[in-house]
């Protein structure tokens, strides 16, 4: 079952008239992982916020988006805003950026759970606790206390899959969540972003650039470029048969990297 | 926290003594003789050679530099200015009550400005190239441009003389205040929402406001956060803006004829009375440090990570 469908999406700013995302269909499979790849300013970030309508106003969206039946398009502000979070979850790139830098961590916790389910204090913090220490975010408690430049980039962003961890979605929509990390941290990231799927298989579209860790957590990808899908399949398929010249420079680039980087680490062996 | 407003304040001291020091120079590059201003003040009809050594004597003029920057600032500290030079009375009496009714008038008025500046400044963002946001920063635009003196002349000619509802001058009751206030509010409040519907649209666009709303915080919650970090800019500026209109309401204390400071500085300029300038100047620095220190305060107590830079 497809617990959400995308079918002719077309994105434009209505200030200049310019087409973002053309007529763009795909779809996600109930617990699977579908990642859309491409250069910066392919329409990947815009097509994700589409689905959660948080384009800014002047970003104009037409199509159908059918998530668990319905159709986002024609839901009120209202029930849009009970889905996000709770049903549609985001995990931002930056997360040095994705709080709001002159309150603790915790504000922002308390907020966004309070915003979508009565708990108690007591309830909401032995939950978050729990989340941050599953995601081996250490002293949960007074993490909470801390402000987010007092943490690392990659404490936030196991912070907010800890909260998706809260809400249980039925949608993750990662955003390049390991491109502003250090190696280690990324790896950490990818690593909670696994056992997230297999613990509560939640199905995620997963936004990056970097096809090694697209390789190593999605089950199907979508090649953007310029606005348009130019290609898409299972992961497999993809890297051994793509169709599309720019997939299969993509994909011969990163092998050449990492060729590369393995006879690097051969010749100082 | 604590540490840090001890900090803060430390460095405060270092600026006074600086701010004093330059008073007190620039009073004295002044090419004039005071011994010859004061006994020209005192109406002598003929000031002679003698006269001066005498006065010089008497005054302490004849000192070296230093000693009389000592002795001066020593007396400041005990709110001594020394007296006037032309009606010979304290300077600290003269100065202090037409400091108070400055200050009145600056404390109300900034309070109008910045809740106008507040008010203004988030309703234009929330609707930023809109029809509202458009027509307020026109309008806004507009009314700065006026030069106050002209507006305030307006004003009274229309409300205090035409309709015969406000008090043309003077400083009387609460409704005195009302036009001096208004004229005021309008040429600061113009310029301040700008700053304020500025640094919301700086906020507007980051990413912690798109991560609260993919959260599905309320709008109003999301308002606040942006509120919060925007008027950290904001209220630098503000604070900075109360010694900027205590220092420059010389215009509209004399259109409306109100007994402060700014009059008194003018008539103390005009003739020369030296000890008033720099106890005039002194003040005005004076607020201008202690108003910042406090900006400096409360932007910590709202931003922790301004705490660390000190």
């Amino acid at each position: 079952m497809n617990l959400l469908e995308v079918e002719n999406l077309c994105i434009w700013d209505a200030g200049t008239n310019e087409t973002i995302v053309h007529n763009s269909s795909f779809h996600v499979k109930q617990g699977s992982c579908l990642a859309i790849v491409g250069e910066s300013g392919s329409g990947k970030s815009v097509t994700c916020r589409s689905l959660m309508r948080l384009n800014k106003a002047w970003i104009r969206q037409s199509g159908d988006i059918r998530f668990k039946g319905e159709d986002v398009n024609l839901l009120s502000a209202k029930e849009m805003r009970k889905k996000r979070g709770k049903e549609l979850c985001m995990i931002m790139q930056n997360g040095m950026r994705a709080f709001d830098p002159s309150c603790v961590v915790g504000v922002h916790c308390k907020e966004t759970l309070g915003a979508h389910f009565d708990w108690s204090k007591s309830e909401m913090e032995a939950k978050m606790k729990r989340a941050m220490e599953s995601v081996m975010l250490k002293d949960p408690i007074s993490l909470l206390n801390k402000y987010p430049h007092q943490m690392s980039g990659g404490m936030l962003q196991r912070m907010m899959i800890a909260l998706a961890l809260v809400f249980t979605p039925d949608l993750i929509i990662a955003d390049e969540p390991t491109t502003a990390l250090d190696t280690i941290s990324q790896y950490e990231v990818i690593e909670q972003l696994l056992l997230l799927r297999e613990n509560m298989g939640t199905s995620m579209i997963f936004i990056s650039h970097d096809l090694g860790v697209v390789r190593k957590i999605a089950d199907d990808v979508l090649v953007m470029k310029d606005g348009e899908i130019i290609e898409r399949g299972p992961i497999n398929m993809v890297f051994t048969e793509a169709q599309h010249e720019y997939t299969q420079y993509l994909v011969s680039t990163r092998r050449a990297l990492s060729h590369h980087f393995k006879k690097l680490i051969g010749e100082e062996l | 926290m604590g540490s840090y407003m001890v900090k803060r304040i430390g460095i405060a001291v270092p600026l006074l003594i600086m701010i004093s020091f330059l008073t007190f120079v620039l009073i004295n590059l002044s090419p004039l003789d005071p011994a010859v201003v004061v006994l020209q003040a005192q109406d002598i009809p003929e000031v002679t050679e003698e006269l001066i050594a005498q006065t010089n004597e008497k005054l302490g003029f004849n000192q070296p530099f230093m000693i009389r920057y000592l002795h001066w600032a020593a007396s400041c500290l005990q709110l001594d200015f020394g007296v006037s030079y032309v009606t010979g009375e304290s300077v600290w009496l003269t100065i202090a009550p037409a400091f108070l009714n400055t200050l009145k008038l600056t404390l109300v008025s900034s309070v109008f400005i910045i809740v106008m500046s507040i008010l203004l400044g988030v309703a234009c963002a929330m609707r930023e190239g809109k029809m509202m946001d458009k027509s307020v920063r026109g309008i806004a635009f507009f009314l700065t441009a006026i030069p106050s003196y002209w507006l305030a002349s307006i004003m009274i000619w229309y409300f205090s003389v035409h309709l015969d509802l406000l008090p043309t001058s003077g400083m009387d009751s609460y409704r005195s205040y009302i036009l001096p206030v208004i004229v005021l509010t309008i040429s600061y409040a113009g310029i301040y929402f700008r700053t304020v519907r500025s640094s919301m649209l700086n906020q507007i666009n980051e990413d912690y406001v798109l991560y609260g709303r993919a959260s599905g915080l309320s709008e109003k919650k999301i308002t606040m956060h942006i509120l919060r970090n925007s008027l950290q800019v904001a209220i630098s500026i503000f604070a900075m803006a109360i010694p900027i209109i205590l220092g420059s309401t010389v215009v509209i204390e004399n259109v409306f004829a109100w007994p402060g400071l700014g009059r008194l500085s003018v008539k103390a300029i005009l003739s020369r009375d030296f000890p008033i300038i720099q106890a005039y100047v002194l003040i005005v620095a004076v607020a201008f440090v202690f108003f910042n220190t406090i900006s400096d305060i409360i932007n910590a107590a709202m931003n922790p990570k301004l705490r660390k830079d000190l």
